[in-house]
């Protein structure tokens, strides 16, 4: 059984009831308010690194992030307030000029969660100078492509690798914007030993950096599903503290 | 009974009754850049003849503090504890000398330093107390000057509570530079749960350009370090601690690791610490040169063997730290401030200072003053008699413009606020931080915009590039403030950087994203005239004319 007690808080206004182990992103979500993202992904462990999720919580100024902040009674959360608003589209400017993300070439242009969320929170121009790095595609694994001008490290490639998968290919190397994903020890993709080619990586990827070959642009569409369904056959769903299941 | 602590004096008491003069070479690592082992050898091969009542002895001790005048070589007497000579820029040719001077109780007045000008005068020593005194590698010394008396008077006469009420007594906060109570943190590792057992953690991963304190303490007293830890092993429940060391150290590393081993072979550290039913163990962990270590959170991933980013807080580490087990993690200054305030009490303690920010703070002096090194002085100085009499003003003969303090997560504090008293919220209010305590002093040549320049690019190649605004928004500011710098800035380059600042400290992950911005919004607070100045001319009117209003 799940210990854990139930709280109420409210999210823009709106009454919630909620486990005290579950975060304001997924408390969010299961109510029908939207709050953007885009590193986190349901049956991936949090990683916080995207910035999207931030809520003000009332009574402190600073800002949290929603997918690794959990409830507190009584807790009073806004989404959507106009400071927020201009924060995410600053955010979503960052990402858009640190590397090459040129929608009209992209293989999966109308099908990126990048661009459906600059849609979205209504960015029509990017403010910041493109930074215009030049990187590299890694296309030596036999059945799939890396773009690193696409990628935006968030990191979902390597957290289901890990975590579901259990091959652990992918991880970062370097750090700042310098960062980048590796394969292994930073190998061509198709050289890395312990990828054994499933391809979860490349579905759960938002942009076009992770591809299937022979996709040309605005062909690649993602399909997530097996996540919610390996999540639901491994029972590994809100697991509590004790690694007791519902 | 554990009796080392009372049969190690003794015999060093007997060792020490065959010398008649002592002298002491710093072999902490500035002095040691400057070859004072060179000179330690010399003074040594000089010292070696017999002449009988006038045998030297000459021994390798910590930093004596003023780094400027190193080599430094200090001199006393048997049983003359008044009869103290020190010297600065020694070089080995000055050995003969020196050991002839020394056993005629005569000075060599050409390299003598005052020891009565306000750089001694005015500091005030606990953390440093053995610092230029004992030999940082024969735990011997460290037990002579009282060293582990208070590990054994916690470990036989206080309860764990007891030790906590004391450091709350003392009101410490944390030196690492948040200034968190340290008393109210060790209670909070001692109230959590541990599923296996509790750790401690020591950040030693000092990164700030121009800071050394923690560096000097390790590589001067690392017992007392050690010390600190154990007494907070015991005073929250921990029987693991690791020491995290920055890699650029090894010097510090190397005195650790024989400071370890001392102890264990003395039977201070391991099981049954002094006899009693407690056992500690301490081990080093050694950063790869990455600032964001200092981060409790990154650091913690970097123990663990990891990839060091940071991650979201809470939980804090005193509930999910080290293997997700309860962690008390603080600074090597806050572990080398633990002894004497048990030695002493927690009330002697919080006499010391402002009533807020309680003891002393240990600075690195560097910059523009005629003495830079490392200095104690008590919580609440003023920056003025650090800058003119701690360091003997500026050089040249110049004008003191603004000093910076807290490293790339601080600010510049210019000269007109030279009478404020330091302490945690003061130095908040003019928009630095304590820092861990770099203390850098510019004078009227320092342009403040290059300043911010300098600070912007280090944070920029420091970025873990975990969180999307610290990795971008970083090289963007960078970006500006090199424009700017050149003298290419428009006025929409002047707003820009504003913006970019305001965003990334709202919305970055960690505390190196979140105060990287600190260095040039408190430059453009301060020093706004000195952007505009920058700008493009016909830039210059139009920001000055908008921003009226706002000044």
């Amino acid at each position: 059984m799940r210990h854990s007690r139930i709280l109420t808080i409210k999210i823009n206004d709106q009454a919630i009831s909620a486990h005290e182990d579950e975060t304001i992103l997924e408390l969010a979500r299961q109510n029908g308010i939207v709050i953007p993202s885009l590193c986190y992904l349901d049956g991936l462990s949090a990683w916080g690194g995207c910035r999207l999720c931030m809520v003000e919580i009332k009574g402190s100024d600073k800002l949290f992030s929603a997918c690794t902040t959990y409830p507190l009674e009584g807790m009073e959360i806004v989404a959507d307030s106009e400071r927020l608003k201009k924060h995410r589209r600053d955010v979503l400017g960052f990402m858009f000029s640190e590397r090459n993300h040129v929608c009209s070439v992209c293989v999966s242009n109308g099908g990126c969660e990048l661009q459906d969320l600059a849609a979205a929170l209504g960015m029509s121009h990017v403010e910041h100078p493109y930074l215009n790095p030049v990187l590299s595609v890694d296309a030596s694994h036999k059945l799939f492509c890396l773009d690193h001008n696409r990628c935006i490290l968030c990191t979902r490639c390597v957290r289901v690798c890990d975590e579901i998968e259990g091959a652990h290919t992918w991880d970062i190397m370097g750090r700042g914007n310098t960062a980048r994903i590796v394969a292994d020890l930073n190998q061509p993709w198709g050289e890395a030993g312990s990828c054994t080619s499933c391809g979860k990586c490349v579905q759960v990827c938002p942009t076009g950096a992770l591809f299937e070959k022979g996709k040309s642009v605005a062909e690649m569409r993602k399909n997530r599903e097996f996540l919610p369904y390996l999540q639901l056959m491994r029972g590994t769903g809100h697991a509590d503290e004790d690694g007791d299941t519902p | 009974m554990y009796d080392q602590l009372e049969n190690i004096p003794i015999a060093e008491q007997a060792e020490d009754e065959k010398f008649a003069h002592t002298f002491h070479v710093c072999v902490a690592a500035s002095c040691l850049s400057l070859q004072s082992d060179k000179v330690l050898g010399a003074l040594r091969e000089h010292a070696a003849g017999e002449e009988t009542g006038h045998h030297c002895r000459v021994k390798g001790v910590g930093c004596m503090g003023l780094c400027s005048q190193g080599p430094m070589v200090s001199v006393s007497h048997r049983n003359e504890p008044g009869n103290f000579a020190v010297y600065g820029k020694v070089s080995p040719e000055h050995a003969p000398a020196l050991v002839e001077a020394a056993r005629e109780r005569e000075v060599v007045s050409e390299l003598l330093c005052d020891t009565g000008m306000p750089f001694f005068r005015r500091q005030k020593k606990i953390v440093l107390a053995n610092c230029g005194v004992i030999n940082p590698e024969r735990i011997e010394e460290y037990i002579v000057a009282g060293g582990y008396q208070a590990l054994l008077t916690v470990l036989t006469e206080m309860t764990p509570g007891e030790v906590i009420d004391e450091v709350v007594r003392s009101g410490l906060r944390g030196r690492g530079g948040g200034g968190y109570p340290t008393g109210l943190k060790w209670k909070s590792v001692a109230k959590a749960e541990a599923k296996r057992r509790k750790y401690i953690l020591c950040n030693g991963d000092e990164g700030d350009p121009g800071a050394f304190m923690d560096r000097s303490v390790l590589e001067s007293d690392p017992h007392r370090v050690i010390e600190g830890m154990i007494i907070a092993g015991y005073a929250v429940g921990a029987r693991e601690g690791y020491l995290y060391v920055r890699g650029e150290y090894p010097l510090a590393v190397d005195r650790l690791h024989k400071a370890i081993h001392q102890a264990r072979r003395l039977g201070i550290l391991g099981d049954k610490v002094c006899g009693t039913r407690f056992s500690f163990n301490v081990d080093i962990r050694i950063g790869a040169g990455a600032f964001v270590c200092g981060e409790e959170t990154a650091l913690i991933a970097s123990v663990e063997g990891l990839r060091a980013t940071p991650r979201s807080r809470p939980p804090y580490p005193a509930e999910f730290g080290l293997w997700n087990e309860p962690t008390l993690i603080n600074n090597v200054e806050t572990f080398a401030n633990i002894a004497p305030i048990i030695q002493n009490g927690g009330s002697w303690y919080a006499a010391i200072g402002t009533k807020e920010s309680t003891g002393t703070k240990v600075f690195a002096l560097a910059g523009s003053v005629h003495n830079t090194g490392l200095i104690e002085v008590p919580m609440g100085i003023s920056f003025q008699e650090i800058v003119s009499d701690i360091g003997g003003g500026i050089l040249d003969g110049r004008q003191a413009k603004a000093v910076q303090t807290g490293g790339p997560s601080g600010g510049c504090i210019p000269a007109e606020y030279f009478e404020t008293e330091i302490d945690y919220e003061s130095l908040k209010v003019l928009g630095s931080i304590m820092g861990s305590g770099g203390m850098i002093v510019m004078d009227d040549t320092a342009n403040m915009v290059d300043v911010a320049r300098y600070f912007m690019d280090f944070c920029k190649t420091e970025s873990c590039g975990k969180c999307v605004p610290c990795r971008v928004g970083t090289v963007h500011m960078s970006n500006l403030l090199e424009k700017i710098c050149r003298g290419q800035g428009t006025d929409q380059d002047f707003w820009a950087l504003e913006e970019l600042c305001r965003v990334v400290r709202e919305t970055s992950l960690c505390g190196l994203g979140q105060t990287s911005p600190n260095p040039v919004l408190s430059t453009l607070r301060h020093y706004r005239h000195e952007y505009l100045e920058l700008l493009r001319n016909d830039d210059q009117q139009q920001c000055t004319d908008e921003m009226e209003p706002a000044s």
